[in-house]
């Protein structure tokens, strides 16, 4: 079996982890306990914010609730610990659930005002109200027994803590690298394209938001029985941000950055609060000065957090190798004639200017029709009203016979239509690989639990396979491992067709494909586009190359002032008089 | 005749695309220069990097000097002005609030016939004057390129940069506008006009360069460039064989 | 709960609301313009009681130590700056600017500090000093930043009000203050007991809130702020920088926090960590003005004073519960009117 670096660096550190409790003093086993407990919620706010660029300052607020749930129950009901947990679980999956529902579907900046004020407003919940003990808290928690053997120990206690830390990293590891995980990852690619592909944005924001609220759940469960008693004060709102600050510190964009950024704040904090009341001769809480700074230096000089160094220094995971497994279940390709896609006195209008006025044309199945135009005749308009990113004003667009032109962009996809973007939209930190098998995400099916728990190998397996089944078919089978972002420009925007393929779609929108490539590049590009065609896929492509369009497409519409200007062959286009003086400009 | 913008070996890079490569032009003082060229050519780039709002590599001598260290704000303050493709009016502001912030690096300076010149621009675009309480929103297309160039004059400008001022326009409007172009540049603006409208621009123009993928292919004056099927050729792509059934 | 409780809450309400909506439009104010959320609003308020409080008696208000360090600071920024950039011929001009004003401010401060000087220098000073910091924070803390996403800029903000509580404490103390009314006069309207201290504040408030309006609608420098706010790029090629409307922005978001802190002192102690819980009262309020609209802004800021002043009645413990609460009500109103998502930043 060859050397797997990054294994073995696993390996060593449960090693320590099993090591410490045995021969470490009791001050680091402490200093251990809690930076388990806080790495757990800080794992959460690392999918959240790194992964879905969420913020929450109000992470605290959930660590308390699964805090004093278990307290509550406990003392006052004699309830077992295992099932307040689940009780803790549920009502904080019902809340996180509600206050997500209600901000994550508008603009990104609210939900972390929403959790400033909601976490304060817990916070005062939790002093004030006095069948939680107010301000004093509760006492005398029973211990966690497993079977009949009772957690009392810190040392005993420190397993079961990384134990839970390190499934849930499994956890949220397995959850990255599957196909909700590259949703959410996809989420950072810009709403449009996220979209595009079938991924309902507002609802994986929610179930990524869930998710953080029920790992500060468990952490606040742990706590409560280790500490064996709980009072409002670890709960406020300075906590919710000192979590906040271990995922940024550790990088939002990796699960062991929060391992790291709960290392680095805990153990300064312990510094901190050592030295400075000494340095300065004064008490008070001046560490959160130093954090505070800190965090300001941090996001102007190392905005990814501290982990992408440490990650540099590691060895590198070796790629797992692509399954060869079953093809996906296929839309199937009919081999019709007519129209596949029609539209029908398509209007636009924004306000007073209509950028569409009643544009009627057809794509036949199995042609490359090429949607041309000089700067501001509309095709980018006309080419959204396609995609559903803009709803008609009125008219109609007709897929199959389908009326989709008030549909949402997912929806339209679902229907067989797969497009690429004007500027490039991968997810430049993915890997070829994962970007492409986006497109399969409407062909798929497996939901976040199942990710989680590592149940949805099969399906991964088929969906990989078909990605690299696409990227294979665009030529850069040899890139499956890259990262997106380390390629050149021509490639990517061929990566985006392979995305676009992985969808299994009847019509491919491509949005002005050429832009930006070299000569030998557009070459590629059309032989490829050649290609499809003559397996049978239908392409529409808006573009402004006039050399790329002339030589490619079978048909030309051309648009002006919203309007079609003239249709036909492209030799014909090019010496119409209409279409000459629409580009050169008539005399003035 | 002095040059005023003296643009050498310019080079403009979005992440991994060079958009621009290599383009060098002047602009003589007085006169109308264009950059044509089809869609995607690099020409909004162009104007965009020479206004100091993209980064680029190369030289921008700007009335004898360097000014590529400049921000956009000084170079406004030098009378280098840029009317962008997309207008960026203040569309929930009056037209009368649009102007007068055309003037801003002018009455900032403490430069007392600032309002002097919204009567030279109410006087070139009656329109802007019955419209002046209005919300630049609730303009036209043609309304909204007149308040962008009279926005642009209340700068003061001694250069002049137009992107693609009949973008969207009816034929009519880009008669009116470009006959206002040459009537600034009988003012003394020095203009350079960035447009796809071929014929519009080299009627208006003295000199003329054609851009195509990011370079410079011809360069001319605007007859000789008028009378050039090569132009012609760079739009209609006439240099790929195509298609005929 | 009769006519005069609830006469005497209301005037608490609408008394404390005129003190919130001053802070929500700071908060709309600083969004709109810069993209930032600026959670540290409320440690100016705290800066601007403190100082009053100070200088009513005969101190030197740490102020001028924050006045101070941040000058020095932002002069060294410069610094550095302009002989990066080969500028040096600038530099005097600049220094003046980030350095020698706030320098300038501290040391009249704290020259005119023991004279006990009447209370509208008093008030004059504390002003000063306070819109004073609001640009210095921006020069330093967030200028690098500018360009950033919305989500950076909120961390740093919230990373830099961890860090001005901690200077408040260092240069201010751990003792609360409490400013002495401006007036305790009060009189009779129908039976109703009205305080002219209530006025007064009302009535500044009013009367800033009316000057903001005139700012925005007839100056020029207004006008260049809405137009940054509206469209930055054009605002650039007009000349208008977005380090200047940031500055300018801060110093005006600053003064309205400056007369948040002066007016609130009589009402309550304010201590150097006090400020948070205030300006999140104002962010419910600008919250409700989808961070956007000035007039929404301060009439939902001045809900809060009116059902904080309730709720304390009621249920003094819960207050603060219900006050944060009322977020959330407000923004599942705000997220089913709109109904398409938009695009986060």
């Amino acid at each position: 079996m060859k050397f797997d670096g990054a294994r073995a660096m696993f390996v060593l550190f449960v090693v320590i982890l099993i090591a410490a409790p045995l021969a470490a003093p009791q001050f680091w086993i402490t200093l251990g306990n809690y930076i388990g407990l806080y790495s757990i919620v800080a794992l959460g706010l690392v999918l959240l914010t790194g992964v879905a660029g969420q913020t929450s300052f109000g992470q605290a607020a959930f660590v308390g609730i699964g805090a004093y749930t278990t307290a509550y129950l406990t003392t006052r009901y004699a309830a077992s610990p295992w099932l307040t947990l689940a009780i803790g679980l549920v009502f904080t999956a019902a809340l996180a659930l509600f206050l997500g529902f209600i901000t994550l579907r508008m603009r990104g900046h609210y939900l972390p005002l929403a959790t400033i004020a909601w976490g304060i407003s817990l916070f005062y919940v939790f002093g004030n109200l006095e069948m939680l003990g107010g301000h004093t808290g509760m006492t005398g928690i029973p211990a966690l027994a497993i079977a009949s053997f009772e957690l009392k120990d810190e040392r005993r206690y420190f397993y079961l803590i990384w134990a839970i830390a390190l499934a849930a990293l499994w956890a949220t590891r397995n959850l990255l690298d599957s196909r909700p995980g590259r949703a959410i990852r996809a989420l950072k690619g810009g709403l449009e394209m996220a979209e595009a592909f079938g991924v309902n944005a507002a609802r994986l924001k929610i179930i990524a938001f869930v998710y953080a609220a029920l790992l500060a759940c468990i952490s606040g469960w742990l706590y409560a029985h280790l500490q064996r008693f709980v009072n409002p004060t670890p709960f406020g709102i300075n906590q919710g941000i000192e979590y906040l600050f271990m995922a940024v510190i550790g990088g939002a964009g990796s699960v062991w950055g929060a391992v790291l950024g709960a290392t680095l704040i805990t153990l300064l904090k312990e510094v901190l609060q050592d030295y400075l009341p000494r340095l300065l001769g004064r008490t008070g809480n001046f560490e959160l000065v130093v954090f505070g700074l800190l965090m300001v230096l941090l996001l102007q000089f190392a905005r990814e957090g501290l982990w992408p160094w440490i990650e540099r220094v590691l060895p590198k995971r070796r790629p797992r190798p692509i399954p060869g497994a079953a093809p996906l279940p296929s839309r199937g390709r009919t081999s019709e004639s007519g129209a596949l896609l029609a539209v029908r006195q398509a209007r636009k209008q924004f306000g007073g200017l209509v950028a569409v006025n009643d544009l009627s044309f057809e794509i036949r199945h199995g042609e490359i029709l090429g949607l041309i135009g000089p700067n501001g005749a509309g095709k980018s308009t006309t080419f959204a009203l396609i995609s559903g990113a803009l709803p008609l004003t009125s008219g109609d667009i007709l897929l199959r016979g389908e009326a989709i032109g008030s549909r949402p962009p997912y929806e339209i996809a679902r229907r067989g239509l797969g497009r690429t973007f004007q500027h490039v939209r991968l997810i430049p930190t993915m890997t070829v690989a994962d970007n492409v098998a986006l497109g399969a995400y409407l062909r798929g099916t497996s939901g976040v639990m199942a990710a989680a728990l590592h149940l949805d190998r099969a399906e991964e397996a088929r969906t990989l396979a078909e990605a690299a089944r696409a990227t294979a078919r665009v030529g850069l089978g040899a890139h499956m491992f890259d990262t997106a972002g380390s390629l050149p420009l021509g490639k990517q925007r061929l990566v985006e067709i392979a995305r676009a393929l992985a969808a299994d779609p009847a019509l491919l929108l491509l949005d002005e494909p050429a832009a930006g490539l070299r000569y030998l590049e557009k070459q590629e590009l059309a032989l490829l586009l050649r290609a499809l065609k003559a397996e049978g896929m239908t392409i529409l492509l808006v573009e402004h190359d006039m050399d790329f369009v002339m030589g490619l497409a079978d048909r030309l519409v051309v648009m002006d002032f919203g309007e079609k200007l003239a249709e036909g062959l492209p030799a014909d286009i090019q010496e119409n008089p209409a279409v000459r003086e629409a580009y050169l400009g008539g005399v003035v | 005749m002095t040059t005023l913008l003296d643009i050498r070996d310019l080079s403009v890079a979005y992440g991994n695309v060079e958009a621009v490569h290599g383009v060098s032009l002047k602009v003589d003082e007085g006169s109308i220069v264009t950059v044509i060229g089809p869609n995607g050519a690099g020409k909004t780039t162009l104007l965009g990097a020479i206004m100091g709002m993209l980064p680029a590599r190369g030289e921008i001598h700007y009335c004898g000097a360097r000014v590529n260290a400049l921000t956009v704000e000084q170079r406004v303050g030098e009378g280098m002005v840029l009317v962008p493709e997309k207008r960026d009016l203040f569309g929930s502001m009056k037209v009368r609030d649009n102007l007068e912030l055309g003037a801003f690096a002018r009455l900032r300076h403490g430069d007392r016939d600032a309002l002097r010149t919204l009567d030279d621009v109410y006087a070139r675009f009656p329109r802007l004057r019955e419209r002046k309480d209005q919300e630049a929103g609730t303009l036209s297309g043609g309304e909204r390129q007149m308040l962008a160039l009279g926005r642009a004059l209340m700068g003061k400008p001694r250069l002049l940069m137009l992107d693609e001022p009949s973008l969207g326009l009816a034929p009519l409007i880009v008669r009116e506008i470009f006959s206002i172009v040459s009537a600034l540049k009988a003012s003394g603006v020095s203009i350079l006009l960035v447009e796809q409208n071929a014929h519009a621009a080299l009627q208006v123009a003295d000199y003329g360069y054609v851009l195509e993928t990011g370079e410079l292919v011809i360069e001319g004056n605007s007859a000789d460039l008028a009378a050039n099927p090569q132009v012609a050729a760079t739009y209609l792509g006439q240099s790929a064989t195509p298609r005929s059934g | 709960m009769d006519l005069t409780i609830a006469a005497l809450l209301t005037q608490d309400g609408i008394t404390n609301g005129a003190i919130y909506a001053l802070l929500a439009l700071a908060l709309v104010l600083v969004f709109t313009v810069t993209r930032i959320i600026w959670v540290p609003a409320g440690e100016f308020v705290a800066w601007g009681t403190l100082t009053l409080a100070g200088l009513q008696l005969g101190k030197v208000p740490g102020t001028v130590g924050l006045l101070l360090g941040m000058a020095i600071v932002a002069g060294a920024m410069e610094t550095w700056q302009s002989v990066r950039a080969a500028e040096t011929h600038r530099l005097p001009r600049r220094l003046l600017v980030w350095s020698g004003v706030p320098i300038a401010i501290a040391a009249s401060i704290w020259w005119l500090a023991p004279m006990q000087m009447p209370l509208a220098v008093q008030v004059a000073l504390t002003l000063a000093a306070v819109t004073a910091t609001g640009p210095l924070l921006y020069r330093i803390a967030y200028q690098p930043l500018a360009e950033a996403s919305v989500l950076v800029l909120l961390i740093v903000s919230v990373a830099l009000h961890f860090a001005m509580v901690g200077f408040g404490l260092w240069f201010f103390g751990a003792e609360g203050s409490r400013t002495p009314p401006f007036s305790s006069a009060s009189f009779s309207v129908g039976g109703v007991n009205i305080s002219v201290q209530s006025l007064l504040v009302v009535g500044t408030s009013v009367a800033l809130i009316g000057a903001l309006g005139l700012f925005f609608g007839q100056t020029l420098y207004g006008k260049a702020l809405r137009a940054t706010a509206v469209n930055r790029a054009g605002a650039r090629l007009c000349g208008i920088s977005p380090d200047f409307a940031g500055a300018l922005t801060f110093a005006l978001a600053s003064l309205l926090c400056a007369f948040c802190g002066v007016l609130i002192g009589p009402i309550t102690t304010i201590y150097y960590d006090s400020g948070f819980l205030v300006s999140l009262k104002g962010f419910v309020g600008a919250i409700i003005g989808g961070l956007s609209s000035y007039p929404i802004a301060a009439a939902g800021a001045w809900l809060v004073g009116l059902i904080e002043s309730f709720s304390s009645f009621w249920a003094s413990a819960f207050k603060e519960v219900i006050v944060f609460t009322l977020i959330i009500p407000v923004l599942l109103w705000r997220s089913l009117t709109t109904h398409h998502h938009e695009e986060d930043e």
